[in-house]
């Protein structure tokens, strides 16, 4: 009545509010709100949760849009009788009141007559967890779907039982199958019944995910401690003995010492220390200063010191091991219950077997990647120095001009899978030309000296590096990828491979094809094949070794240039590119043994998967991966001189 | 012997005249004890000039008379330098060091001044403690004895090993190349205890030494100039008699060689582990007077610069070597240094700091086309009084 009163005195008083039709404050919700007033307007962390939850479980079918409101700060208190509607702003100053119970407007009130209520941010996320149960049951998929994902960002013990009491109202299969999954996790992490955790951890031992790790790993995370004798009913994972495996005895020392139970270890320093702060008339406890330069005599003298009283008593070694032997150390879990330690300890090592195996499938992955890179960089040394013997050096600057070729087209054609199609034959023909004029201008004065050849191309090298450097400075340049080969091919958690070594890999197919076709199926293969047999032979056959080594000269660096546009995918773009290949891409062939592409390919298999390997026995460290691995092959060398795949008989020649 | 020995190469008499002329001139005239005309900096290059010339006589040896065209010496050069290096930054440090610690009031332990040395050299790769591989590096002798020992072991190991299995020609090169590249690779590692891609620095100083660097660059040149003699002697010794028949004979046609019943793989090893110690005695002077030694100088590239000069000046002769090491190193330095002038072509202005390599390259290449005797085969124009 007395409400009711002060609204129509109100009403009268403010002459812009409109007429209300009924009376505000009636609602169920209004009433809850009204019960709960104080602790609303002083609403913290600490004391609303209970008020939330009322609201959120009290069955009302206005209860979600309130909270809604309410989490967005558009709940407005009115000032004269402390009743709470959702404002929505009209003009300047100025708020249009509903009803938070029917939506009825109950007019539009100046910010002066309002009090705002404005929840901090964990309020606003304790709201939020009220309204996950509404969401999870929304009729949208897409509302129901977000509000797993929020689960899943942010887990709580308190978004359990809504989870759970929202699966079997779930038709969307694939919601049902995350929202069993997600209960599974939570009851895991927060569940009540030590049964039923048991069961959620067992159910998903077989999972390779992040999270599922991830949910088990708190469960068996250890503490170190430390007490006079092993305590009871403790969930204790371990004894540790001080200086064995997990703990040192400085490191339980320094325990001892932070649970204030023993006095500070004496350190060599705080020894110094002490004896330079008793100094008197250059003498310590009555000895030379000089004298000091040798731990036991220091020590000696702190003892002296500390018997006098003067610097707090030594404690060395002997009085470390005293006092270790006073307490007992050990490992406990958080998690109290032992059977959930042991069921999640035993899942993780299921787990663990799974991954390392899909580890290895995923290392296997990486190998092959980086052989068909390697295979790619030395396909064309396999032509130029496999079959024809030529020591080309600057092999790897002709890699580098395909790559810069790349990028000048990119310059020119900004649509990136246009300019790969472009650059790829672009690149064959600047690098086949430049392998031309080289075979025709230098190397085929050298075919009897291929030491020199070594030398020889070995300046063509360095000018082309200078030229390159000189042309392009010396930054690294861009070579971007079309779009589509952006991003990774997941299969688990544990197994990806980007598509960009999904394409090398093809590619590195595709060029392995192409040479078996051109030396197996056309007239310049078998010309080929004629003159590095026995050239005289060949030309007495009619046909032009000159020419034929021109040609065959040019297709192993135009391939170069290909290899390099795809090399520049990946790798920063530089001068010194090629260089980086070169020692790999010769050791490719001689592993492989000359002469023969599957020689080459068996030497990119191996050397890629041997650097894997070791990169994966350490991996911090590629460096040193590359240092064992080349000294790998050296021995190797040793006991296959030529290669894995060595010619025999005639054609091994020398 | 000795007489004869000389007798039979006047060519090795007169190197060593020009040598004691050359190191005679610029003592006179170099900055320190001299008149001055030669700047400290100068005399450091011409010094490690020097060790490069007896570095590249290494490579004549193996390569002009074996025939073993090896990319892995600038390896052992650099070992050699790591070597002394570890010995110089040790004992600089633990000068500076105990300095130091003595101006607190209590003399310092040994072990706080290990620990402060172990500080002060491995802080930079976040260790302090000393790697086993600096265990010796407290003394000068024994350090100095590695500097040989080291080099040496591994030449001969990988040299077993390679000339065992008969590898030969391009690819006992390659092998050399990957050794060289594997060595380089494991030193840029911050934990191979050599200090990473930093290497040693502060090897100029000689520790517990006061004098001036233009005294100390003297004396580095004269031991270089010395060594280079010495290194010169003892190759041309090596190369006069029946030993260096043998190795000529293995360069020209190794089947008959060793069908003749002569163990070819021994005397390979034996000239491939000696050139080692030699390559590793010129970085030990060589990088004293550099400065500072990283893995980087070790790099495959290195070494084939080392064979490249060698073939411009002349394989088969050493002083060809000689010639080819001094003349191409000093003048890479002169064009890279800056001090050549830039030619304006209006349009375009040429620097020789960005374009010597281009010509450098192409120079190797027509070396290698027209000129397989390089400079040393000038000296096969002038008319000799033995020859006929």
């Amino acid at each position: 009545m007395k409400r009711l009163f002060l609204a129509c005195l109100a009403l009268i008083c403010a002459c812009q509010v409109s007429l209300a039709q009924t009376p505000a404050g009636s609602g169920p919700l209004q009433q809850l709100l009204q019960d709960n007033r104080a602790l609303i307007e002083k609403s913290s962390r600490k004391t609303i949760g209970p008020v939330i939850d009322s609201i959120a479980s009290s069955g009302l079918p206005q209860a979600r849009s309130f909270l809604e409101a309410w989490q967005a700060k558009e709940i407005w208190q009115r000032k004269e009788d402390g009743l709470f509607f959702i404002g929505a702003e009209v003009a300047k100053r100025s708020y249009a009141l509903s009803d938070p119970d029917d939506g009825a407007v109950v007019g539009d009130y100046d910010k002066g007559d309002l009090k705002q209520l404005k929840p901090n941010s964990g309020v606003r996320a304790m709201i939020a967890t009220a309204l996950v149960q509404f969401q999870l049951s929304d009729p949208d998929p897409a509302t129901r779907a977000e509000a797993l994902l929020a689960i899943e960002r942010a887990p709580g013990a308190e978004l359990l039982a809504p989870l759970r009491a929202s699966i079997d109202g779930e038709k969307d299969p694939a919601l049902k199958a995350r929202k069993t999954r997600l209960a599974l996790l939570l009851t895991i992490a927060y569940g009540a019944d030590e049964a039923k955790r048991i069961a959620a951890i067992e159910g998903l031992s077989g999972d390779l995910s992040v999270d599922v790790r991830a949910a088990l790993n708190p469960l068996v995370a250890v503490t170190v401690e430390l007490a006079k004798e092993v305590p009871q009913g403790r969930n204790i994972a371990r004894t540790l003995t001080p200086g064995e495996e997990g703990l040192s005895r400085n490191d339980a020392y320094d325990m001892l010492v932070a649970a204030g139970h023993v006095p500070k270890r004496t350190t060599p320093d705080a020894l110094r220390q002490a004896l330079a702060a008793n100094i008197e008339g250059g003498r310590v406890a009555g000895v030379p200063v000089a004298q000091l330069s040798n731990e036991l005599v220091r020590e000696k003298v702190y003892e002296g010191l500390a018997s006098d009283g003067k610097v707090p008593p030594f404690v060395g070694e002997d009085a470390i091991t005293i006092a270790l032997n006073r307490y007992v150390f050990f490992e406990t879990y958080a998690e109290p219950s032992g059977a959930v330690t042991d069921a999640a300890r035993q899942a993780l090592e299921r787990i663990g077997t799974k991954v390392a195996l899909n580890q290895a499938v995923d290392l296997g992955l990486d190998a092959i990647s980086l052989a068909s890179i390697y295979f790619l960089a030395a396909i064309g040394l396999a032509i130029t120095f496999g079959l024809m013997g030529v020591i080309n050096m600057a092999h790897g600057e002709f890699i580098m001009m395909g790559a810069y070729t790349g990028y000048v087209v990119q310059q020119v054609i900004p649509n990136h899978t246009v300019s790969i199609l472009v650059a790829i034959p672009l690149a064959f023909g600047v690098t086949f030309a430049a392998g031309v004029a080289m075979e025709r201008l230098v190397i085929r004065h050298l075919y009897n000296r291929p030491l020199e050849t070594l030398l020889a191309t070995f300046g063509i090298s360095i000018a082309l590096q200078q030229l390159a450097k000189n042309i392009f400075g010396t930054q690294a340049r861009p070579l971007t990828a079309p779009g589509w080969l952006d991003g990774a091919w997941v299969i688990n958690d544990v197994v990806s491979i980007s598509y960009i070594r999904i394409a090398i890999f093809v590619l590195a197919l595709i060029f392995l094809a192409l040479f078996l076709f051109i030396m197996r199926r056309t007239r310049l293969g078998l010309e080929t094949r004629a003159v590095t047999q026995n050239p005289r032979m060949a030309s007495s056959m009619g046909i032009n070794p000159g020419r034929v080594n021109m040609l065959t000269f040019g297709l192993g660096s135009g391939i170069a240039g290909i290899a390099g546009v795809a090399i520049g995918l990946f790798a920063k773009v530089t001068s010194e590119l090629g260089q980086d290949y070169i020692v790999q891409s010769f050791m490719t062939v001689v592993v492989g043994g000359v002469g023969n592409i599957f020689g080459t390919l068996a030497g990119a298999a191996m050397i890629g998967s041997l650097q894997k390997g070791i990169e994966w026995l350490n991996p911090s460290n590629t460096l040193a991966a590359q240092t064992y691995m080349i000294i790998f092959i050296i021995i190797f060398i040793q006991f296959r001189p030529r290669g894995i795949i060595a010619l025999k008989g005639r054609a091994a020649g020398d | 012997m000795r007489q004869s020995f000389i007798a039979k190469n006047p060519s090795v008499l007169v190197f060593l005249s020009i040598l004691a002329l050359f190191t005679l001139l610029v003592t006179v005239f170099a900055e320190g004890p001299g008149a001055g005309l030669i700047p400290t900096s100068f005399v450091k290059t011409l010094g490690k000039t020097l060790c490069l010339c007896l570095i590249a006589i290494a490579m004549d040896l193996i390569w002009g008379y074996t025939g073993i065209l090896s990319l892995g010496h600038f390896a052992f050069f650099g070992l050699g330098g790591y070597m002394i290096g570890m010995w110089l930054m040790y004992e600089r440090t633990r000068l500076i060091v105990s300095d130091a610690l003595a101006q607190g009031d209590i003399p310092p332990t040994e072990a706080e001044v290990v620990d402060a040395i172990g500080t002060q050299i491995f802080g930079v790769v976040g260790s302090s403690e000393f790697p086993v591989v600096w265990m010796f590096a407290d003394s000068l002798v024994l350090q100095l004895m590695l500097v040989v020992l080291v080099p040496g072991v591994l030449a001969a190991i990988f040299g077993w090993l390679a000339f065992r299995s008969r590898v030969t020609g391009v690819y006992l090169s390659i092998l050399t190349q990957a050794m060289t590249l594997a060595l380089a690779l494991y030193l840029f590692q911050n934990d191979s205890g050599l200090r990473g891609n930093n290497g040693l620095s502060g090897l100029q100083n000689l520790p517990g030494v006061e004098a001036p660097q233009s005294e100390v660059s003297m004396w580095f040149f004269w031991a270089s100039a010395l060594a280079l003699g010495l290194g010169y002697m003892l190759a041309a010794w090596v190369v006069s008699g029946k030993f260096g028949s043998v190795i000529r004979g293995i360069r020209d046609n190794e089947a008959r060689v060793r069908f003749l019943g002569y163990p070819v793989e021994t005397f390979k090893l034996a000239v491939f582990t000696l050139t080692a110690c030699i390559a590793a005695i010129a970085g030990a002077l060589y990088y004293p007077q550099a400065g500072i030694i990283n893995p980087a100088e070790m790099a495959p590239v290195a070494s084939i610069y080392l064979a490249v000069w060698v073939a411009i000046g002349g394989r088969g002769r050493l002083y060809g070597a000689v010639i080819g090491a001094a003349f191409v190193s000093l003048v890479s330095t002169w064009f890279t240094g800056g001090q050549a002038p830039d030619i304006p072509l209006g349009f375009y202005t040429i620097k020789w700091v960005d374009w010597w390599q281009v010509i450098l390259g192409l120079s190797f290449v027509l070396v290698t086309l027209f000129a397989p005797k390089g400079i040393g085969g000038l000296f096969d124009l002038l008319p000799r009084k033995d020859r006929t």
